[in-house]
C-alpha cells in the first residue's frame, strides 16, 4: 500500500488455522498489510480477533497446532533483496529473529531466565548471533542501552530478573531487544502488565528510541489509549481479518467501518460525555464456525442483504486508508 | 446508621524477610446504604485486599470497620452468616469463577436452596428466571442450561452476577469485573450493574484501575484514589476528575489523558516497594511539589478540604496557615 520501496514488511492475503478438536479454527483470514521503514503500525482489536496469532506469523513462532494456510510475508531490509519469512526454513530464521526481528511477547516481563543476571543474558544474547563478539564491547552496549532506558546500568547488570519490578523488566527488556539493532520490533500488548504512570514514561521512551535509532514498529493493543501516542497507522482487525487501515488522526476523528465506528464508542474517556458511549450488540462469533459473508454482519446495525452473502474486500476508501464494508464506495486511485 | 464504616484500618502481611509487611495503612471510609466508592490505584496498592476485607474474605489486622454497626470481626454464627449472605463479592476473572460441570440453573440455584430453603422446583425455577432477567441473559430458555463453556466472557460474568444477587446482597465488591471481557461489551455490563443499584439499592465498592471506566460507573457518586496501601484522596467523581487535588491523583489523570497539555509527572519510574516504604508522605520521593523537611518527615493525614472531599497531602491544610498551592486555588476563584 506504499510505493515498493519504501516498505519494510509486507504481509499480503495472509490465512493463519488452528486445528482444535471441533475442527479447523480459522484465525486469520487473508490479511494484508504493510509496514514502512521508521513507521509504526498498530494492530487493534478484541480479544480473540487474530491479531496476536499474525504478529507471532512474522517471526514463525506460531503454536504447534497452527500453520500458515496461504499468503506470504516478506520482509526486506534496506537496499536488499526481500526474504519470504514464510518459506524460510528454522536455520535461517533464526539468524533474523532478534538481529532484524524483534517480538516481545505480552506480559514479557517473565520472558527472561529466573536463575541467571541479567549481565549473562546480554551476552548470552550477542554470543548467540556472533560466537566471535568481542564480551567487553557487548557488556558496554549493554550499559549505553540500560541507561538510554533510565536504569542504573551497573545495578540492572548485576541483577537477577525477581530483583527488578515489572516496570523495571520491562525497560530492561527494550534495552535487550536494542542490542543488535534491529529493523522492527514487535511488541503484544506493551503496557498491559504496566500502572499509567509507567505507562506514560514507557511510550515517552519508545517514541525517542524510535526517532533515535530508526527502527519500525508493530504494535498490538487493544488499548485506543496508546495509539495515538505510539502509531502513525492503525489496523482494526475483527474475526481474524483485517477491516480498516488507516493514518491514526484520520482513524480517529472519522473511523470508516461500522466496527472501529462501535469500538470507538465503547471505550469511555476521561473528559466526553457518557452520552455517546454503547456496547456493540451481540459477542464475537466462534471462528470455528463457517460464516458466509461478513463477520460483522450479525453484529452490525447497517448490515443489508448483501453482507450475508459476499464478503467485503478490502478497498480503498478514501486519501491512504482502506476498509472492509459493502456500505463503503470504493475510490478510484489516483495517487499512483 | 451508615452501611459500612472503616477506621484506621491497617492489614499486614506475615513475611519470613522482612517481618510484617503493611499492605494497608489507616484506611478511612464509611460507605452509605445503594451508594458506589470506586477505588483507584496501580497494581499493587493494596486495593484487592481492601476489597477483600470488606467482603469479609480476609481478616484485618487493626483498627475497625463495622457492619450496620456491628464489628465484623466479632460477628458469631447468625449474625456472621447475615453478614456473609448481605456481603458478595463478583471476581475478577469469569473464566475462573464458575464450576465448569455445572449447568447455569444449578449455579444459581444451589445458594437459593441453601440459604432461601425454597425446594419446590417451580418456585426455584422462577426465581432462577427472575435473576436471569434482570442481569440481561435473555431470553432466559437460552441460557438456563447451558454450561460455562458455551457462554462468551460477558455472559459469563452475567451469570456470576446473577448469583451473587440470589442472596439479596446489601453490599458488591466488585474487582475489576470488566477486565477480562471485550472492550465493546463492557459499557452494556456495568450499565447492567447501575440498573440493578436502581432497582435493588445495593452499594458497590467498584475496584478498577481503569480511571475512565471508574469515573462512568462512579459517576454522580464517590471515588477513592490509592497509592502504597493508603487512601490519598476521596470525594466526588466529578470533582476530582476536574480538580484534582493531591499530585498523585493529578499524576494518574494526566497519564490516562491522551492529549494533555500540561503534562503532571512524578519524579521517577518506579513505585517504592512495600517493604520500604518513604519516611512521611509515601509519595515524596516522586512528588514534584515535595516541600523538604515537612513531606519527606510527617506523615499527611486524609483531612477534609470540601465538601465531602478529603485529601491527604502537606499542600492542602495540613499546617495552620493555608499553603501557596490552597492561595493560588482561592485567588482563581
Amino acid at each position: 500500500m506504499k510505493a515498493q520501496e519504501d516498505v519494510l514488511l509486507e504481509i499480503q492475503d495472509l490465512s493463519i488455522e488452528y486445528r482444535t478438536k471441533r475442527g479447523k479454527l480459522q484465525a486469520v483470514f487473508e490479511a494484508s498489510l504493510s509496514i514502512g521503514y521508521g513507521q509504526s503500525v498498530a494492530v487493534i482489536g478484541e480479544s480473540g480477533c487474530g491479531k496476536t496469532t499474525l504478529a507471532t506469523s512474522i517471526v514463525q513462532m506460531l503454536s504447534r497446532n497452527a500453520a500458515i494456510s496461504s499468503g506470504t510475508v516478506l520482509f526486506r531490509k534496506k537496499g536488499e533483496e526481500g526474504v519470504v519469512l514464510n518459506h524460510l526454513n528454522e536455520k535461517e530464521m533464526r539468524k533474523l529473529r532478534w538481529s532484524n526481528i524483534v517480538m516481545m511477547f505480552q506480559a514479557s516481563q517473565s520472558s527472561f531466565n529466573p536463575v541467571t543476571k541479567i549481565q549473562t543474558q546480554f551476552i548470552d544474547t550477542a554470543l548467540a548471533h556472533d560466537p566471535h563478539a568481542d564480551i567487553q564491547e557487548v557488556l558496554k552496549r549493554s550499559k549505553e542501552l540500560l541507561e538510554l532506558v533510565y536504569l542504573d546500568s551497573d545495578t540492572a547488570l548485576n541483577a537477577y530478573p525477581h530483583e527488578l519490578s515489572g516496570g523495571m523488566k520491562q525497560r530492561t527488556l527494550i534495552a535487550l531487544s536494542l542490542l543488535l539493532d534491529p529493523q522492527l520490533v514487535i511488541l503484544d500488548e506493551p503496557t498491559t502488565a504496566l500502572d499509567l504512570i509507567t505507562q506514560k514514561k514507557i511510550l515517552h521512551l519508545l517514541n525517542s528510541l524510535r526517532s533515535s535509532k530508526g527502527f519500525s514498529m508493530m504494535f498490538i493493543t487493544h488499548d485506543l489509549g496508546i495509539v495515538t501516542q505510539l502509531a502513525d497507522r492503525v489496523v482494526t482487525m475483527y474475526a481474524g481479518a483485517v477491516v480498516e487501515n488507516a493514518p491514526t488522526k484520520a482513524f480517529f476523528s472519522d473511523p470508516q467501518h461500522p466496527y472501529s465506528k462501535g469500538l470507538l464508542k465503547a471505550i469511555p474517556s476521561l473528559d466526553a460525555s457518557f452520552e455517546q458511549l454503547y456496547s456493540i450488540p451481540g459477542s464475537t462469533p466462534d471462528l470455528v464456525e463457517k460464516i458466509k459473508g461478513c463477520l460483522f454482519a450479525p453484529r452490525c446495525e447497517f448490515a443489508f442483504d448483501r453482507c450475508t452473502k459476499e464478503v467485503p474486500q478490502l478497498r480503498k476508501v478514501g486519501q491512504d486508508r482502506w476498509a472492509a464494508c459493502h456500505l463503503l464506495k470504493e475510490v478510484s486511485d489516483v495517487t499512483h | 446508621m451508615s452501611l459500612i464504616e472503616i477506621h484506621d484500618l491497617h492489614k499486614s502481611f506475615h513475611n519470613r524477610k522482612a517481618g510484617g509487611v503493611d499492605i494497608l495503612r489507616s484506611i478511612d471510609l464509611t460507605m452509605q446504604v445503594g451508594e458506589t466508592v470506586c477505588v483507584v490505584g496501580e497494581s499493587g496498592c493494596g486495593k484487592t485486599t481492601l476489597g477483600k476485607i470488606l467482603a469479609g474474605l480476609q481478616e484485618y489486622s487493626g483498627g475497625s470497620f463495622t457492619y450496620k454497626g456491628e464489628e465484623v470481626s466479632a460477628l458469631r454464627k447468625e449474625q456472621w452468616k447475615t453478614f456473609r449472605k448481605d456481603v458478595q463479592m463478583i471476581h475478577q476473572n469469569p473464566y475462573e469463577s464458575l464450576n465448569p460441570t455445572q449447568m447455569v440453573f444449578d449455579m444459581i440455584a444451589a445458594p437459593i436452596r441453601r440459604h432461601k430453603k425454597i425446594r419446590d422446583f417451580d418456585a426455584l425455577y422462577a426465581e432462577v428466571v427472575r435473576l436471569l432477567e434482570m442481569v440481561g441473559l435473555t431470553p432466559v430458555e437460552d441460557f438456563i442450561d447451558k454450561y460455562p463453556a458455551n457462554l462468551s466472557g460477558g455472559q459469563r460474568q452475567r451469570v456470576s452476577i446473577a448469583r451473587v444477587l440470589s442472596m439479596d446482597p446489601k453490599f458488591i465488591v466488585v474487582d475489576e469485573a470488566t477486565s477480562m471481557i471485550d472492550t465493546s461489551l463492557r459499557i452494556s455490563l456495568l450499565a447492567t450493574l447501575k440498573k440493578i443499584q436502581d432497582e435493588l439499592g445495593v452499594a458497590y465498592l467498584y475496584i478498577t484501575h481503569d480511571l475512565a471506566l471508574g469515573r462512568y460507573f462512579a459517576w454522580g457518586q464517590r471515588l477513592a484514589v490509592m497509592y502504597l496501601g493508603q487512601i490519598v484522596e476521596l470525594g466526588p467523581t466529578e470533582g476530582m476528575i476536574e480538580d484534582p487535588h493531591h499530585p498523585y491523583t493529578k499524576a494518574i489523570l494526566s497519564a490516562g489523558r491522551v492529549e494533555d497539555k500540561d503534562s503532571y509527572d512524578l519524579k521517577g519510574v518506579d513505585i517504592p516497594s512495600f517493604r520500604q516504604i518513604p519516611q512521611g508522605c509515601s509519595l515524596s520521593p516522586r512528588c514534584p511539589e515535595m516541600i523538604a523537611g515537612l513531606c519527606d518527615v510527617t506523615v499527611p493525614k486524609l483531612l477534609e478540604v470540601g465538601s465531602d472531599r478529603f485529601v491527604s497531602c502537606h499542600l492542602y491544610g495540613q499546617r495552620d496557615e493555608p499553603s501557596m498551592a490552597e492561595k493560588a486555588r482561592q485567588g482563581q476563584r
